[in-house]
Formats: structure tokens, sequence, C-alpha cells
């Protein structure tokens, strides 16, 4: 039997996160993907192109438009029956999406998975990620969610997968989508930057995120926030990175302001190389930093914006 | 309307868990245990409900061990009416608890369930979908706002590129995120009233509920420890390690 990897995708455009999820699955069988969303050809041309991937499954309906769990979960069910491992990438899409499929099919889901040791048996963060528990499942299929920073992206050219139509869905009569209100910006989507400036309590304010966003600019970084930062407004909840925000591995992580809470460190702790700016010498973060600078961030921040010009 | 709450009895946010030494689960006794925080939040929207006049009763329920009496308990120290404890010492799984909720939805017939949107010891963030899928209900999940409706309500929801509003047809399930409220503290008289607020004690067998675990844990290990780096003087010198040394600018 195969393995089912369900699409992340704006009916545009496949998003990155799809991709490490395939790596996953590859590790498990053949891998065919699924693509549900309204006008959403262009999304399955370009899973078709994934390195390995066998057959991407369409399902094109309006009703399927906006991703409701309430009609996108019964499509996904009713191709269950072919495959042995269901997997989504652990994005809030996937995690709204995957444990109402779940239940549907009367099995356990193994949520945000970091590594697949066999068919049956997988590690997984618990507690913050201060512990990894390996957990093993009898059930058939098994529901998955991917955490994508553990998995290295498919090659997304090369492959020549065939494109099948399958049933659309019916409205389920449960909800409506009414809108969404998205932070636009130019710079890198925060779980694929290769390098995230994050900003903290020490930020103070809102009105000091433009001085981060300076220094991004320049590095081509993302810009993220400690919970602390979201929680007092200065930025919007998109920018959270921590155990119940968003978990970002990139090449270079820095920290400014950001105390270095346990939560938090659950979200950028994989990173390659964390620098933390924080002028308490005592703060936790050091203890996870390669290079800690322990400096007033009103005085460091320009400073390195500067430096990089040079 | 009634509202439900559902509350786990979790490792206190602030300790540092330790994994035990034969490694099989992490250490919780003689740990400060405390009520999820993502469920104070629940237990925090159905309270206002109360007040502003939408909801008539307000019940907090739990599924697990004898002392997550004490969980309920907080719960209707902030404000909860009454509370029902499924108890098993079984370790819950999500999926098991969504079908004890729902056999105590079948019971009380609640128009709105909140529940947190993860427990921060298993970090799951499966039990409320799953309960809307075995009632057939909608689902509002990460909820940052709720608008009640005549007999439907609007959800905004944190997602990951920023917010989103669906509205769902009631009964609904709904999941809490960090910025739907911020919980209240129980004052102490509030918490001396709570203790003549009845518990009703159920068990899975009698909800006609098999809580048994469908996952095996096999092992449970701390990750590799990050090392401390190295501390650098200033901004220049920052700068040439992250160019020259670790080469990621």
């Amino acid at each position: 039997m195969s393995i089912l990897v369900i699409a992340e995708h704006d009916n545009v455009d496949l998003k990155p996160a799809t991709l490490n999820t395939v790596t996953a699955a590859a590790l498990l069988g053949d891998v065919d993907i699924f693509v549900a969303g309204s006008d959403c050809r262009s999304v399955a041309e370009a899973a078709a192109k994934i390195q390995g991937v066998g057959t991407v499954l369409i399902a094109d309906s309006a009703e399927l438009k906006n991703s409701l769990a309430e009609n996108v979960a019964p499509v996904i069910v009713a191709l269950a029956a072919d495959y042995s491992h269901i997997l989504a990438p652990a994005t809030t899409s996937g995690k709204n999406i995957m444990p109402r499929v779940a239940a549907f099919l009367d099995v356990a889901q193994i949520s945000e998975i970091v590594e697949v040791v066999d068919g049956n048996t997988f590690v997984r963060p618990i507690y913050a990620g201060n512990a990894l528990a390996t957990v093993q499942s009898s059930d058939t299929p098994k529901a998955i969610t991917v955490r994508t920073t553990a998995f290295d992206a498919a090659d997304k050219e090369g492959g020549a997968a065939s494109i099948k139509e399958t049933a659309g869905a019916a409205d389920a009569g449960l909800s409506q989508f009414v809108g969404q209100d998205l932070t636009v910006s130019e710079r890198p989507e925060l779980t694929s930057a290769k390098i995230v400036i994050s900003g903290g309590r020490g930020m103070q304010s809102g009105e000091n995120f433009p001085m981060l966003e300076a220094v991004a600019d320049k590095l081509g970084a993302a810009v993220g926030a400690s919970r602390a930062a979201v929680d007092a407004g200065f930025v919007p909840n998109d920018y959270q990175v921590g155990q119940t925000g968003k978990v970002v591995a990139p090449d270079l992580y820095i920290a400014v302001g950001i105390s270095g809470a346990i939560q938090h460190l659950a979200g950028m702790k994989d990173s390659k190389v964390i620098v933390a700016i924080n002028k308490d010498e005592e703060a936790p973060i050091f203890q996870v930093a390669d290079y800690g600078l322990a400096a007033d961030l009103f005085d460091a921040i320009p400073a390195l914006s500067a430096e990089l010009d040079k | 309307m009634k509202v439900l709450v559902g509350v786990k009895r979790v490792v206190d946010y602030n300790v540092k868990i330790r994994v035990n030494s034969d490694q099989t689960a992490v250490e919780t006794a003689n740990v400060k245990m405390s009520m999820n925080p993502f469920d104070e939040i629940a237990v925090e929207e159905g309270i206002r409900l109360k007040e502003a006049g939408i909801a008539e009763e307000l019940i907090a329920v739990s599924v697990g061990p004898k002392q997550s009496q004490e969980t309920i308990r907080t719960a209707l120290a902030m404000g909860a009416d009454r509370g029902i404890l499924v108890e098993t010492d079984i370790p819950t799984e999500p999926l098991a608890v969504a079908k004890c909720l729902k056999a105590l939805i079948e019971k009380e017939s609640p128009d709105l369930v909140i529940l947190g949107k993860q427990a921060i010891d298993d970090d799951s963030n499966q039990t409320g979908q799953m309960l809307a899928a075995l009632m057939g209900w909608s689902q509002g999940t990460f909820a940052s706002k709720l608008e009640l409706g005549d007999g439907r309500i609007k959800v905004t929801r944190e997602i990951d590129g920023g917010l989103e509003t669906v509205d769902l047809k009631m009964p609904t399930i709904v999941t809490t995120d960090l910025r739907l409220n911020e919980p209240r503290y129980a004052s102490l008289p509030n918490i001396m009233k709570a203790k003549k607020k009845p518990i009703d004690v159920l068990t899975p067998e009698g909800l006609g509920v098999d809580v048994s675990p469908r996952l095996s844990v096999l092992k449970v290990v701390e990750p590799a420890k990050r090392q401390a780096g190295v501390m650098v003087e200033n901004v220049a010198q920052l700068v040439d390690k992250l160019r020259n040394e670790a080469k990621v600018i």
C-alpha cells in the first residue's frame, strides 16, 4: 500500500511544507499526493513535478476552496482505504484537518513526527521538545502530521507523476468561510527562511520592530517574535515562534531581547547557529546561543545594521 | 445555553521536566501539577459567556486520574457551576478522551464545547478536532475571538499566515489559542465556595467507552543538549564570527 501526502497550498501555489512531508513519506513507501481545493490545477501540476511522487490526486470543487476541515476531511477519508499512511505537514491547516480524519477512521493520530523509525514506529517531541517519545502504532491507516523542520525538502523538479481526478466534496453544511487577514510581507516565510531574526519583550513596542526589519532586509531574513512580544501586541500572532506557535530551524537564528523561556526555545533550538542579543547577561537564551552579545539592543541593532553594510 | 469546557491536569508549565531513569516516561511523581494553560483560557471564555448572560450553565469536565478532581475544583473556583470527572488511571490518548467527551455531550446536550487547542504535556493538538468529527459537528480551532449569533458562531482563528474567520453552525467545538482572553485567578472566597459545588465521578466503562491506548510508548529520552557557545565583545566581532567562522551570512 502507498503513502498519501496531503498537499499544503492556497489554490495557486504549492507550499514548501509539502516538500518536507514528501521526504518523510518516502521513508515509508511509494508516495501519492492529494490536492483538495478549487481551481487548483496549477498546484497539482507543481506536485506532479516533485521527485519520487507516483500519482497526484486532485479533488477540485468550490466546497474545498478554503480548506474548511468539515468539507475536506470526508474527501480524505474516502481515499483512505488505499493507503497505509496518511501524512500532512504540521501547519495550522494540517493540524486542523488531520485529527478530524483520524477520528472518522477511528485511528490514533501521531502528531508532529521528527523521525521515521519504521512503518509503525515514529519519534515525536513531547513537553515542548524537552523529551522525545518513540511511539508505535498498530492502527491502519496511520494518520500522521510531520514537523517540517525535521525533514529536508524533496526536490521539487524532476518528477513526472500522473494527475488523476477524484470525486469532489459536498458541502457538509456546518461551516462557512468569512475572510482572512493575512500578514503581507516581501520577506521569506518564517518556517522556510534560511535566516530568522526575532524580537521579544525587550523590544518594548511594536514601533521598534522596523529596526529588526531593517536588519532582516539586509540578510534576506524573516522576522519572528516571542510569545511575550505577540501577547503585548507588538506584532501579529503569525510571528510567534515557540511550542504553540511556529517551529523554525534556519541556518541562523538571531534572538533579540528574548529571555529564552523553554516554550520559546522549543520553537527554535534546532537552528544551526543561534545568536542572542540581550542586556541581561543571566538570560537563559545565552545557554543555547552559539554567539552571545550582552548589550542593549537599542545600541546593538543599529550597530549591527551599519556593520552589515561594510 | 449550556457550555461545557474540558480541563486537563498536566505538569505545571514552569517545571523543568525530567525523563525517568528507565526511559519510559516523564517523571510526574512529586512534581507540581496544574491546569493545562489552554484549558484555563477555555474556562475563562465560558465564564465570560455566563457573565454576558449568554450561557446559563458552565460545566467543567476532565478525563484522567482521581487527582484531576483538583483541576476541576480550580475551574469551579474560577466560576464554573459544576464538574464531571471521567476517572481512569490509564494514560489517556486524545481519541479516547474525545470518545468520553462525546458520551458526556450526549448526556448533557451542551450548545458549545470549549477545549484547549493542545495540552502542554503530550502537545498532541487533536482532541477538539476528533470530538467534532465524532459528533459530526463544526470545529473552530485555534480561536482568538468568538462572536455568538443566533444558532451560529463566528470564530476568528490564528493560522500560519495571520487570522481567519469562519462562521459555524452550532452546536460546535471551539479550541482556544493564547490570545482569546487572559484567564482570571480564583479569589479566596470563590475557592471556598467551589468546595461546595458538585463533581460527578463517572468511569469510561460506565459510559461504554474503551480508553485502551492505541499507541505504545517504546522509549522516552531527553534530546541532545545544545552547548553554550561564546560571548562576543561587540557587534563587529559578532558579524566577523558569523561571516568567517560560522559562515552563515
